[in-house]
């Protein structure tokens, strides 16, 4: 090899090491806690991938899940005989802002919206958590085992999200769901044009919205040819090769047009979820999932075609104008066609700690309109829906053999307003014990709060 | 003319929300009756009139116009409470025009009351009742006073009379307060003790004053007639301080919120006062509520304290009765959940002759539940206000059935349920 193409080579490796393509800054530094193998026998257990098996068992070793039904297990091993309970999978939150709007609420606590710019690619949701918020307890409490947190939406672009397991760790980098990709927060609608509105800045309406985004794609394929420019110019082995400054917010925008950053659109009503995926065309990307869509129900069809999600909820409504159509059914309807992905999402700090009430609210309302919805199909809308929204289906999200043993042992069916995670499992741990306060996490803020309150 | 005439009439009965039938019979229900009788298996209701008049085993049908049904033993309650809301004054939150529960002025307004803006016509009042509801709370919030002003229990019947009981008076203590006094939560007692001493003794006209002569007067009614001051507040040590200052002005407190309501149980108990809260609290939100906790309703109902479901806000006010729900499944008796939504707020507001029973001689406010009324997957069946039987619709439900059939040929601007 000639010197010259070796130092070309090595150039690119220095770039790659370097700069933009650095594969995961902030990287995680989660490991699971110490787990034992841990067989759970005679459960009703429903897998998440649409099967529901009564009277079965499943095999937690090594952290995974060694099998689901039935199986051999080794002697002598922790058993726990789950007659009359459930199994599922742990529940996932494709929409909580747990750490970034941490209880308390107080104003040195409100770090999701950084409102300053309407386009904000280059904020990234996981350099505002706190980990110590108690929001990360109470979710536990109710099955959560992974969740993303997002930026708000006051922000056309409102900035990366991240996934996380459920643990408490000092550092958010060790809650951070190993090798999940990133995800961008996007916002239609009202909130955006409002934010600016006001201050008498583009983006006012929602004809201000698109062509602010559409400007921003623009700078963003550019980026994508500069740097391509660049690095054919370091493999030709020109000298006069320079590379561009790095640009946080392109950095961003154009990991999404390379399909490496999945979009989470903000989003309520149907006709403007239509004009973003015409968008999405226009630049060569996908939009993942769109959240909130209150008129999701009326582009159902739409949404299944496109591959799109649905994340939703069971019946918030009429707090805006864009939200003023909302029904009691749309997730049952959005679920509807062949090849949907109908997701519950909270959105809440409530919300989040009964997800299983809110799926079993919309499973209800499908079943009054004559779907035929059990509840081994309502449950993949909090389970491996939540999953493929946040690209992390192949490790967790549904109980097969293999995956990360992340699950919930439930007093009952979990779709009844009196049913509680009994038992929450996380790489196979044991994370929370109803039953042991031992096993009931409290973050450092409530630790020590009202002394000699006899509770 | 005429024919004109009869024509809306006709139509006006076609589409009227309500099912005309001089009476109506419910067969074989489980009836809560929320009063002495407690729950009566496999019981017949009978209304007429309006209101209930006969409750018992195989009644007979005493005349011919009579909508008659078998309820096969589900759950038969009163209607429940849809807690403070906005419903009638408002329509979308963040549509400043279509909403009427708060003024801007900043001012101390405790005169201020919403009722003369409730629109019976409102899309929110069929979406709510619909799911159970047969009277609420209309709330008011006066912006930068720690007066909200009053509001009214309305029964959800859609009509221009709608309201019961005496008018209710509002009053915010504690963090949210805070700012709306000078920044100090001492700041607000002194104020609100100021505001009840000019009530007594009007300022000369010389001296500077908080309140207008009207807003005095009101305050001098509710000090007077006995009616129901509801203290918006969390904290525990806050909660003690409305109970000596209501002792001191002769008001009568309802706890609204009250996170840490179960700290200072014993003493709510023997002054008396009832506690509105939200069952699903359990975060500490702020530095109020550090004690907020999911057995606060339980707590608080052992140690014999009125309690009454409030908090799901005024578009999905529906949300109440999961709230009551999540109440019973961290401790509350399943019957006191119930009545949290039914007979408590009912007599907290002095309104327990019109909602909140199943009694003889009643108005006839009864739901017919498909299960467990306090469970998520139950829903209401037949609804009954002031004793006609509501038509299962709402704005929602047109939307719902618009979009259900799959693949119309024309637009679904055609398809008009």
């Amino acid at each position: 090899m000639h010197l010259k193409s070796l130092l070309a080579l090595l150039s690119i490796l220095v770039v790659v090491a370097n700069s933009r393509l650095q594969a995961e800054p902030y990287p995680s530094t989660y490991s699971p806690l110490a787990s034992n193998p841990t067989l759970i026998t005679h459960a009703t257990i429903l897998t998440g991938t649409g099967e529901r098996l009564d009277d079965a068992s499943l095999l937690i070793a090594d952290g995974k899940i060694a099998f689901v039904g039935e199986g051999e297990a080794p002697q002598g091993i922790t058993t726990i005989d789950a007659n009359g309970r459930w199994v599922t999978p742990g529940l996932i939150d494709v929409h909580s802002h747990l750490g970034v709007y941490a209880s308390p609420n107080v104003k040195a606590h409100s770090d999701g919206n950084e409102m300053t710019d309407p386009t904000t690619p280059n904020v990234w949701a996981e350099h505002s958590i706190w980990p110590q918020d108690p929001g990360f307890s109470r979710a536990l409490a109710g099955g959560v085992t992974s969740m993303q947190i997002l930026p708000g939406s006051g922000n056309l672009i409102g900035g990366r999200g991240v996934t996380l397991k459920n643990v408490y760790s000092n550092t958010y980098q060790g809650m951070k769901f190993p090798g999940a990709p990133h995800g961008v927060k996007m916002a239609c609608g009202e909130n955006p044009k409002r934010v600016y509105g006001e201050r008498k800045q583009l983006p006012s309406t929602r004809m201000g919205n698109m062509a602010a985004y559409r400007a921003q794609w623009i700078l963003a394929q550019r980026y994508i040819d500069d740097w391509a420019a660049y690095e054919k110019k370091v493999s030709d082995g020109k000298d006069d090769a320079e590379a561009p400054s790095r640009d946080l917010k392109l950095e961003t925008l154009a990991a999404v047009l390379n399909g490496e950053i999945l979009v989470h659109m903000h989003c309520y009503r149907a006709d403007e979820m239509m004009t973003i995926l015409d968008m999405a065309d226009e630049f060569g990307y996908k939009v993942g999932t769109f959240h909130h869509g209150v008129e999701a129900y009326k582009i159902a069809d739409k949404l299944a075609e496109n591959n799109v999600c649905g994340a939703l909820w069971a019946d918030w409504w009429g707090f805006k104008m864009e939200a003023y159509d909302g029904i009691q059914e749309n997730i049952a309807i959005v679920d509807r066609p062949q090849g949907s992905c109908a997701i519950v999402h909270s959105d809440s700090s409530e919300g989040i700690q009964r997800l299983n009430q809110e799926a079993a609210k919309a499973m209800t309302r499908g079943k009054l309109a004559g779907m035929d919805i059990p509840p081994e199909r309502a449950i993949r809308w909090i389970t491996s829906n939540a999953a493929k929204s946040l690209g992390i289906n192949d490790q967790t999200g549904s109980l097969e053999a293999g995956k990360m043993a992340d699950l919930v042992i439930w007093n009952g069916n979990p779709f009844s307003v009196y049913a509680k995670a009994e038992q929450v499992f996380i790489d196979g741990a044991l994370v929370y014990d109803r039953d042991n306060p031992d096993l009931q996490p409290v973050s450092d803020f409530e630790l020590g709060q009202l002394l000699g309150v006899a509770k | 003319m005429n024919r004109f005439k009869t024509l809306i009439v006709a139509t006006l009965a076609i589409f009227s929300l309500t099912v005309q039938a001089d009476a109506i019979m419910i067969r074989g229900a489980t009836v809560h009756t929320m009063g002495e009788d407690g729950t009566l298996e496999n019981t017949d209701v009978f209304i007429s009139g309006g209101k209930i008049q006969k409750i018992g085993r195989n009644l007979p049908v005493p005349q011919d116009d009579v909508y008659v049904f078998n309820a096969e033993g589900k759950p038969l309650t009163p209607g429940f409470f849809a807690g403070i809301t906005g419903l009638g004054i408002t329509e979308v939150s963040a549509v400043e025009e279509s909403v009427d529960g708060s003024l801007a002025l900043k001012e101390m307004r405790p005169e201020f009351n919403v009722t003369p803006a409730y629109n019976p016509h409102s899309s929110l009042i069929p979406v709510t009742r619909i799911e159970g509801f047969s009277f609420t709370l209309l709330g008011a919030d006066t912006k930068g006073s720690i007066f909200g002003g009053q509001g009214r229990i309305v029964t959800l019947n859609g009509s221009y009379e709608s309201f019961i009981g005496a008018s209710v008076l509002f009053i915010n203590v504690g963090r949210d307060a805070s700012s709306l006094s000078g920044k100090s939560r001492a700041g607000q007692w002194m104020l609100l003790n100021q505001a009840m001493q000019e009530a007594d003794n009007p300022p000369a006209s010389n001296e500077a004053s908080l309140l207008t002569r009207s807003g005095r007067n009101t305050l001098l009614t509710y000090a007077e007639n006995g009616t129901k001051t509801v203290f918006s507040v969390d904290r525990a040590s806050d909660i003690l301080e409305v109970l000596r200052f209501a002792q001191t002005y002769g008001l009568k407190p309802v706890i609204s919120g009250g996170a840490e309501a179960w700290m200072v149980a014993e003493q709510l108990a023997v002054a008396n006062v009832p506690v509105l809260l939200n069952p699903l609290a359990n975060l500490p939100g702020n530095f109020d509520k550090l004690g907020a906790r999911l057995d606060n309703a339980a707590i608080l109902d052992a140690a014999g304290v009125s309690i009454a479901i409030s908090g799901a806000g005024t578009h999905n006010a529906r949300k109440q009765r999961q709230m009551a729900g999540n109440a019973v499944s961290y401790g509350l008796p399943h019957e006191a959940g119930i009545a949290a939504l039914t007979s408590n707020p009912a007599r907290i507001f002095g309104i327990d002759n019109e909602q909140g029973m199943i009694k003889l001689n009643m108005p006839a406010n009864v739901v017919l539940w498909s299960g467990d009324p306090l469970e998520v997957t139950s829903v209401a069946e037949k609804v009954i206000i002031n004793g006609e039987l509501i038509a299962m619709e709402s704005r929602q439900t047109k939307l719902r059935d618009r979009y259900l059939p799959e693949n119309p040929d024309m637009p679904r601007a055609y398809i008009k349920p």
